[in-house]
């Protein structure tokens, strides 16, 4: 279910884990209550350290995606993500796949694309008005 | 990762002769982690090693593995026996089997791990009555690793694991790795020149260049904090404007500046909004770029 990081993308690799157990509460490949594989498993199985796997299920069990049981493993929180907040992901990827065709119509390569999202999330739009 | 370190090492010094192997090497290996140690052919990674094993003596600074100080004769010993090496060379005694070399290594360890020896025996998939000089060098490595493995040290120490392996046999090493790091919350500290493979296993690195350390600390903290910022203005680029701490190089090419910044992209993007900047990219910097911008390469 959970796909081999990156390790050379530059983005840590306990982010990129969470995204992927995001991605895949939101398609619905893993559902609430659902368990996720254990630490040591995931750790030996994706060739990465044990203790990124660890990071990446604390920090998504503090944004209260996942819960950890004590000695029984992480699960997919009973709640799970709130329908509101899927909704509105799936609005925003539509925007966002919106946009990216647009861009690639113009002839925007991918490798552009990534770097104008990224330069946005960085606060580079409060510069609007001095862009020529 | 709060514990306190497992090897401790604050400005060493070792001269050979004329020679400065080392120049005021720092580092700092934190109890569990895998630490990748990246450096140049000749950047010192060796000595370091040699220093951390009690096998040579620093001319100036402090060593400690365990809190015990590596200089002194029983702390080394102490060291040794709690630490497991695999040299580059992999020496082993060619003449033995593999199961014999396996018993003949088992009788000096105390600690020695029947069950440990059991599972890489299994795993690393080794005929137990070859002879070592019929092994391949993957099998070689294999058998190495095993060896050190199997001793029930709590830190094993690796100089260029994976040297001269095709990309099967390095994968195998690597999850022998992560997985006996994960099992049995051992400290492990590997030498390499393989910049992706560090990436993939390491939790902290150190990069070394001629002797000192340029960078260090935990991976995701460096990924996270380094960024590449490139800037265009109207008019000549103000490089002088961006000289400050955490910047660690700034190249101007006409009306393009690019920064490389070691504490994120905010207070450069600060700076080229006040200094209306027309475009701003920012770029994560991966270990290989941060690698390359960190040490000397002309010689």
């Amino acid at each position: 279910m959970l796909l081999r990081p990156n390790p050379a993308s530059g983005v840590p690799i306990y982010l990129q884990l969470m995204e992927q157990v995001k991605h895949a509460i939101e398609t619905g490949a893993l559902r609430p209550g659902e368990q996720l594989p254990g630490i040591r498993p995931l750790a030996e199985e994706l060739v990465i350290n044990a203790n990124t796997v660890a990071k990446a299920y604390r920090e998504l069990e503090h944004e209260g995606v996942i819960e950890l049981r004590h000695g029984a493993g992480a699960f997919v929180s009973a709640n799970g993500r709130p329908k509101k907040a899927t909704e509105k992901l799936r609005a925003g990827q539509a925007v966002v796949g919106d946009a990216v065709r647009r861009l690639r119509e113009r002839g925007v390569t991918d490798e552009e694309i990534r770097r104008l999202f990224e330069a946005e999330l960085a606060g580079v739009a409060k510069t609007g008005e001095s862009r020529g | 990762m709060a514990d306190a370190p497992v090897v401790e090492m604050v400005d060493l010094h070792k001269r050979y002769g004329a020679t400065e192997a080392l120049r005021g090497l720092t580092l700092h290996v934190p109890a569990g982690s895998i630490f990748g140690f990246l450096g140049r052919n000749g950047a010192g990674k060796t000595t370091t090693i040699k220093i951390l094993l009690g096998m040579v003596r620093p001319s100036a600074g402090r060593a400690t593995v365990f809190g015990l100080a590596a200089d002194a004769a029983s702390g080394s010993v102490e060291i040794r026996r709690r630490t497991a090496f695999v040299s580059d060379e992999k020496d082993l005694y060619d003449s033995m089997t593999v199961a014999e070399i396996i018993r003949f290594t088992a009788g000096f360890f105390p600690r020695w791990r029947d069950d440990l020896e059991q599972r890489y025996l299994r795993k690393f998939e080794l005929p137990p009555d070859r002879k070592v000089k019929a092994l391949s060098r993957g099998m070689r490595t294999k058998l190495a690793l095993l060896l050190s493995l199997s001793r029930g040290a709590e830190l094993l120490v690796l100089d260029e694991p994976t040297a001269g392996l095709d990309p099967a046999m390095t994968e195998e090493v690597l999850q022998a790795l992560v997985g006996h790091a994960a099992r049995e919350g051992m400290t492990i500290f590997f030498s390499s020149h393989q910049i992706t493979e560090v990436e993939q296993i390491a939790d902290a690195v150190a990069i070394i260049d001629r002797g000192r350390t340029v960078v260090s600390g935990a991976l995701d903290d460096l990924r996270e904090n380094f960024r590449r910022v490139q800037l265009v203005f109207d008019g000549e680029a103000p490089a002088a404007a961006f000289e400050a701490p955490g910047i660690t190089r700034v190249r101007r090419a006409g009306r393009m500046l690019t920064v490389l910044s070691t504490a994120g992209a905010e207070p450069i993007l600060d700076r080229a909004r006040a200094l209306h900047a027309v475009s701003m990219d920012v770029v994560p910097v991966t270990l290989k770029e941060i690698f390359l911008e960190s040490v000397t390469t002309e010689e």
